[in-house]
């Protein structure tokens, strides 16, 4: 049906379409509602991935015992997704097909390098999330093509932590600049393995590279030259809301938070519930 | 398109266009007015309705995808004709409305929230309604009715449906009784679902 008729939509959640066509931005012909297939729902393991189908809810993704326990930085920044009734219509594929850049859950893609599942008139296709990304509300889905699943890899090690932090106008609105963590430490308190990403700042998520922190113990120096190496050179956007230099500073900042966040809640520091 | 929808317990039939939306159903073909329409681009929350006790924003969904769940309206939340849920009488209350506007969204949204737990904080509360906008920025008021509405709910004998669904089943005409009981000793603790 997608592919038949160049001027339909997929519609799951609608929390995003529908404002969309209210407001006459989007006019397709035709919307083919993808909600009811069970196929496109559920959280399941699947070969060292928890994979999330695209039309689960972000509600039930958030109460989800699984998204808990092996993907903690999805748990963590589910709070921030909206509001409590857009989560219970609002599914977590939607929010990755709809690609806005400051969105919390393709942040979380690309930071932890989650596959981006979608079918196609050919078949299954899978798509790295940060080749996935290419610009602000696009992707490299093309027509006649539906997001399936997201798959994210689970980090076996056994001392994790996470940590994530955004700035917005009010509750719930669009972050101007959001920063995701996920950090693995040894029983030395020394790094085995860190993720960070940012969002809001350009036209994508991007994610950073941190990989000198391996090895250290995470010290806030340590963590304060990684993100300064990481930094150099982030593309900005400048707009209304807040300029491009703005974006920047507190680009740092909230990094810092975050990989603070996330070294003291894989050493039991901080507890690690939801803060908000 | 012929829909069928369940609104508050009740079988609504009717024929829309496609692109009707819940709220535009619920308003114009079942005359269920209760749910107010203000932005109609799911920003202000005052078309709130509940789907199968979840609240969700009745203009951000079409009325025929709404087919199969259990809607709940502000004309459904009233025990009886004429009398108010305890939510709507704390709302009295405190003032927790001035021109009214969101009202109907924010009692759903808290007969949602106290419908899970009557152990609310403030920041359980604000995070529930945080999707509601009161134009007349009455937000004090409406988070002190909440509070209000929990604290009595915690107190009454009141049962919540599911908890009133569990005992009626088992006990048959003891039903009363054992909910008297099990709410005393679920007092002081944690809320019993």
């Amino acid at each position: 049906m997608l592919a038949a008729d160049e001027d339909a939509r997929v519609i799951a959640g609608g929390q995003t379409l529908v404002p969309m066509l209210a407001m006459r931005l989007a006019r397709p012909a035709r919307l083919v509602d993808v909600l009811r297939l069970p196929e496109l729902s559920g959280i399941r393991e699947e070969d060292g991935s928890v994979v999330v189908g695209a039309t689960t809810r972000q509600a039930f993704a958030l109460s989800n015992p699984l998204i808990q326990k092996s993907v903690p930085l999805l748990a963590l920044v589910l709070p921030w997704v909206g509001h409590p009734p857009t989560r219970n219509r609002g599914t977590v594929g939607g929010s990755i097909a709809n690609a806005d850049p400051s969105a919390e859950i393709p942040l979380v893609a690309v930071t932890l390098g989650a596959e981006i599942e979608a079918m196609s008139p050919d078949g299954p296709m899978s798509t790295p999330a940060d080749d996935f990304f290419i610009g602000p509300m696009l992707t490299t889905i093309g027509l006649g093509e539906c997001v399936s699943a997201i798959r994210f890899p689970v980090w076996k090690h056994e001392r994790i932590g996470v940590g994530f932090h955004e700035i917005s106008a009010r509750r719930s609105d669009f972050a101007f600049v959001s920063a995701a963590a996920q950090i693995a430490i040894d029983e030395e308190g020394r790094c085995i393995d860190a993720a960070l990403g940012i969002g809001g700042v350009g036209d994508r998520p991007v994610k950073l590279d941190v990989s000198s922190l391996i090895g250290t113990r995470l010290e806030s120096a340590s963590l304060a030259d990684a993100i300064a190496a990481a930094a150099v050179g982030l593309e900005a956007t400048d707009d209304l809301h807040a300029t491009a230099d703005y974006r920047r500073r507190v680009a740092v900042t909230l990094c810092t938070r975050a990989l603070e966040d996330a070294r003291n809640r894989a050493s039991g520091e901080q507890f690690p519930g939801v803060a908000r | 398109m012929k829909i069928e929808l369940n609104v508050n317990g009740a079988r609504c039939a009717g024929d829309v266009e496609p692109r009707t939306t819940l709220l535009d159903a619920l308003r114009d073909n079942f005359l269920l007015t209760g749910t107010h329409a203000g932005c109609e681009h799911g920003v202000c929350g005052a078309c709130t309705v509940l789907l199968d006790g979840q609240p969700v924003r009745s203009c951000l969904m079409f009325a025929v995808q709404a087919d199969g769940y259990e809607i709940t309206t502000i004309e459904g939340v009233a025990t009886a004709p004429g009398e108010m849920s305890v939510i709507q009488d704390a709302f009295c209350e405190t003032h927790g409305m001035q021109c009214g506007y969101c009202t109907p969204g924010m009692i759903l949204t808290a007969h949602a929230l106290l419908e899970q737990t009557h152990d609310v904080t403030r920041e359980d509360i604000v995070e529930a309604i945080s999707g509601n906008i009161c134009r007349c920025t009455g937000y004090g008021q409406i988070i002190e009715a909440v509070e209000f509405a929990a604290d009595r709910l915690k107190k009454s004998n009141v049962l919540r449906a599911s908890t009133a669904a569990q005992t009626g089943s088992a006990e048959g005409h003891d039903a009363p009784e054992k909910g008297v009981l099990e709410t005393a000793a679920d007092a002081p603790g944690k809320g019993s679902k």
